[in-house]
C-alpha cells in the first residue's frame, strides 16, 4: 500500500518508545556510577538498547508487509477469550473457585461457541467440580473458595 | 569412567522406585497428549503442570517435568504423520514425509520408524549428557562472575542468532526479557523496581504465567479462531510393522539424526526444532534419489524425529552442568527445581547427586515408557483428536487459570497471564519470536548480579570481561554472531536460517 505503514514500522516504533519509557522509569532509581552500579543502571541500559534496536527495526520496516487490519481478523474473538480471563481474575477470590470456573466455562461454551444447554452445563458441572476435586483433594493445591464458602 | 556407572546404577535406584516409576509414566502420558493438542506445544505444557509438582521432591518434580518434555517430541510426530498437523513446532519436517507415507498407506509404518528413531536417539544422548556433562560442570566450577556473565550474555545472543527471523527482533525481545526479568526488588540493593505500588510484583514477574501467556493462551486465541472438526485416520496394529527395506534405509538417518541432534540440542536456541530441518536438510541432500522427498521417503521422517529428540537431551548439558538453560523450556525446569530450593549450578551435580543421576536414569526409563506406550496405545491416544477444538480450549484455559493461580496464590498472575497473551498474540502477528524473551527474563537477576559482582572484584575496572580467558573467548563470540547478523541485513543475502526454510516455517 502506497504511503501506509508496514509491520515493522508499526511495532518498531512502539518497541522504541516503550524502551525511552523504561529508560525514563530507571532514572528514578539511585544510577550509581560506571564503575558501582546502581538499581537503575542496567535498566536504563537496557531501556536504551530496546529503544535502538526497536528503531533499527522500524527503519528497515519499508520491507516488511503493509499493515492490514484484518491480519487480525481473529482479535475479536480473542479479546472474547481474554474478557472470560478477566472475568476470572476479578472473580476467583470473591466468588470462589467452582463458581468462577462454572460462569467461566458456561460463558465460553454456551455464550461464545453457542454449544447447546444440556451439553453445556454437563460439562460446566463435571469440569468445575472435577477440576476442583484433583486439584484441591487430590493434589492438595489451595484453590479460593470465596464468600460463599463454595 | 568407573565412577560414571557406579553413580548411574544409583540413579537407578532412584528411578525404579514405584514413586519415581510412576511420575515418568504420567509425565510421558501428559507429555504425549500435550504433544499431540494443536495449541499445547510442550512448553506451555510444562508451565501449566508445574504447579502440580510444588508438593514433589526436586527429583520427582524433574523426572515428571522432562516426562512430559520428551513425551512432547514424540506426541508431536503422531498428528504430524496421520494428519498433517505438527502438534508442536519440531514437527513439521516430519508432516512432509510422514504424511506422505500414510496417504499411501504407510502411516503405521512411519510411526515405528518415528518411534524407534526417537527411542534411539533419546537413549543415545543421555549417553551423550551423561558422560558430557560432569565433566563440563567441574570446568565450570572455575568460573568467576566475570565468566559468568559472558557465558548467559553469549547464551542469549545465541538464541538470537539461531532462532528463525530478524536478529534485530530477538535481540529487542531479549532485551525486553532481561527488563521484565528485572521488575521486582533489586538483587543487592533490595531497591523495589518497576513494581507500580503493588506488593505482588516486588518479587518480580512469575515465569508461569508468562510463560503459560506468551506461549499458550496466544495459542489458544490463534487455534480457536480457525477450529475445525479433524478426519483422524486410525492405523491397525499390523500397519506398524516396518518393512525390513523401510528399516534399512532409517539406520543412516537415525544415526546421524542422534549426532546431530544431540550437538545442536547443547547450543542455545530452538535446538529441538532447527535440529528437525537441519536433519532433514541433511538427509535430502545424501539421498542418491532426493526426488523422493515429498512423496514418503522415510529417511524424511527417521531423520527429524530422531534429531529432535536427542536435542530435547542434548538441552539439559548446560542447564544441569552449568545452571544456564539453552531455551524456554529449559527455564521453566530450572524455575521448577529452583521453587524446591535448589541452586542450579555446577556445584549441582556433586552436591545433589540424586538429582542429576536420578534424573538421568529417569530418561532412559522414559525412553523405554515412551516406545512401549506410543505404537500399541496409538489408537487411543488419537481418540483425543476427535474432540472439537471447541470444547478443549475452554478445559485448556480452566487449567492455566488453575496452574497460574496455584504457583503464588495470586490473582495478579492471571493478569499478567492475560497481559502476556495479548502481547505474545501480536507478537506471532508481527514476526517476533517469544522465546528470546522467556530467557532473558529467567536469565535476568543472574546476569546482573554477576554484572555488578565482577565490576566489584576488579574495583569498577570493565577490563575484567575481556582480560580473563574464557570471559573474553565468549564475547569474542558474540560479536562474531552479532556481525554476522549485520552483515546479512545490510548486503540482504539470504543465510543459513533462510536456506533452510526457517524463516518462513518456525
Amino acid at each position: 500500500v502506497r504511503g501506509g505503514l508496514h509491520d515493522d514500522q508499526i511495532s518498531g516504533a512502539a518497541l522504541a518508545i516503550a524502551g525511552a519509557l523504561v529508560a525514563a522509569q530507571s532514572w528514578q532509581y539511585p544510577m550509581g556510577s560506571l564503575a558501582e552500579p546502581g538499581p537503575g543502571y542496567l535498566p536504563f541500559v537496557l531501556g536504551l538498547a530496546l529503544a535502538g534496536f526497536g528503531a533499527l527495526v522500524a527503519a528497515a520496516g519499508a520491507r516488511s508487509p503493509a499493515f492490514r487490519w484484518r491480519h487480525f481478523g481473529d482479535g475479536p474473538k480473542g479479546l472474547a477469550i481474554l474478557a472470560g480471563l478477566g472475568f476470572a481474575a476479578l472473580a476467583l477470590e470473591r466468588l470462589g473457585y467452582r463458581i468462577t470456573i462454572a460462569v467461566l466455562l458456561v460463558y465460553y461454551l454456551g455464550v461464545i461457541e453457542r454449544r447447546s444447554w444440556a451439553m453445556t452445563l454437563a460439562l460446566t458441572l463435571i469440569v468445575s467440580l472435577g477440576t476442583y476435586y484433583v486439584f484441591a483433594a487430590l493434589l492438595r493445591v489451595p484453590l479460593p473458595i470465596g464468600l460463599f464458602r463454595f | 569412567m568407573l565412577e560414571t556407572f557406579a553413580s548411574l546404577a544409583h540413579g537407578f535406584d532412584i528411578a525404579l522406585q514405584p514413586e519415581f516409576l510412576a511420575y515418568a509414566f504420567g509425565g510421558c502420558v501428559i507429555g504425549t497428549l500435550v504433544g499431540m493438542l494443536p495449541g499445547l506445544g510442550p512448553l506451555a505444557g510444562i508451565s501449566l503442570l508445574l504447579p502440580g509438582t510444588l508438593g514433589l521432591s526436586p527429583t520427582a518434580a524433574l523426572i515428571m517435568l522432562a516426562g512430559v518434555y520428551y513425551g512432547a517430541m514424540y506426541g508431536g510426530s503422531t498428528t504430524s504423520i496421520l494428519m498433517r498437523i505438527p502438534g508442536e513446532a519440531a514437527s513439521v519436517m516430519t508432516c512432509i514425509d510422514g504424511y506422505a507415507m500414510t496417504q499411501k498407506g504407510r502411516g503405521g509404518a512411519a510411526l515405528a520408524i518415528a518411534a524407534i528413531g526417537s527411542f534411539i536417539a533419546g537413549t543415545l544422548s543421555v549417553i551423550g549428557l551423561m558422560l558430557l556433562a560432569p565433566p563440563l560442570a567441574e570446568f565450570a566450577i572455575r568460573f568467576g562472575p566475570a565468566e559468568y556473565t559472558s557465558l548467559l550474555l553469549v547464551g542469549l545472543i545465541v538464541l538470537a542468532y539461531m532462532s528463525g527471523g530478524s536478529m534485530m527482533k530477538m535481540l529487542a525481545m531479549a532485551a525486553l526479557g532481561l527488563f521484565v526479568g528485572m521488575i521486582g526488588m533489586d538483587v543487592m540493593s533490595g531497591y523495589a523496581r518497576f513494581t507500580l505500588g503493588t506488593i505482588e510484583l516486588r518479587d518480580g514477574l512469575g515465569i508461569v504465567p508468562v510463560a503459560v501467556g506468551l506461549f499458550g493462551i496466544s495459542e489458544i486465541i490463534l487455534s480457536a479462531a480457525k477450529a475445525r472438526e479433524v478426519s483422524v485416520e486410525q492405523p491397525r496394529l499390523r500397519e506398524l510393522v516396518p518393512t525390513a527395506a523401510e528399516l534399512k534405509s532409517s539406520v543412516g538417518p537415525i544415526g546421524r539424526g542422534s549426532v546431530l541432534g544431540f550437538l545442536i540440542g547443547i547450543i542455545p536456541g530452538s535446538a529441538h526444532i532447527i535440529s528437525s530441518f537441519v536433519a532433514y536438510g541433511i538427509e535430502r541432500r545424501l539421498a542418491k534419489r532426493p526426488e523422493r522427498f515429498g512423496s514418503g521417503a522415510v529417511e524424511g521422517v527417521a531423520g527429524p524425529e530422531s534429531a529432535n529428540n536427542a536435542a530435547a537431551s542434548g538441552a539439559f548439558v548446560p542447564m544441569l552442568a552449568l545452571g544456564v538453560p539453552s531455551g524456554p523450556i529449559p527455564a521453566v525446569m530450572l524455575a521448577a527445581i529452583m521453587i524446591h530450593g535448589v541452586v542450579p549450578g555446577p556445584l549441582l551435580i556433586a552436591e545433589r547427586p540424586e538429582i542429576f543421576w536420578g534424573f538421568i536414569a529417569s530418561m532412559y526409563v522414559g525412553n523405554v515408557v515412551l516406545l512401549l506406550l506410543n505404537l500399541p496405545l496409538v489408537g487411543i491416544f488419537i481418540q483425543v483428536l476427535r474432540i472439537p477444538y471447541r470444547y478443549l480450549y475452554p478445559l485448556i484455559l480452566t487449567l492455566c487459570v488453575i496452574g497460574v493461580y496455584a504457583v503464588g496464590q495470586s490473582v495478579v498472575d492471571i493478569w499478567i497471564m492475560i497481559a502476556m497473551g495479548l502481547l505474545g498474540y501480536a507478537m506471532r502477528k508481527l514476526g517476533y519470536e517469544p522465546a528470546p524473551l522467556v530467557l532473558g527474563m529467567v536469565i535476568a537477576p543472574q546476569i546482573e548480579l554477576s554484572f555488578r559482582q565482577a565490576l566489584a572484584l576488579s574495583g569498577g575496572d570493565y577490563s575484567i570481561f575481556v582480560t580473563r580467558p574464557t570471559s573474553a573467548a565468549l564475547l569474542a563470540l558474540a560479536v562474531v554472531l552479532i556481525a554476522l547478523s549485520v552483515r546479512t541485513a545490510l548486503t540482504q543475502r539470504a543465510d543459513w536460517r533462510q536456506r533452510l526454510g526457517l524463516e518462513e516455517r518456525v
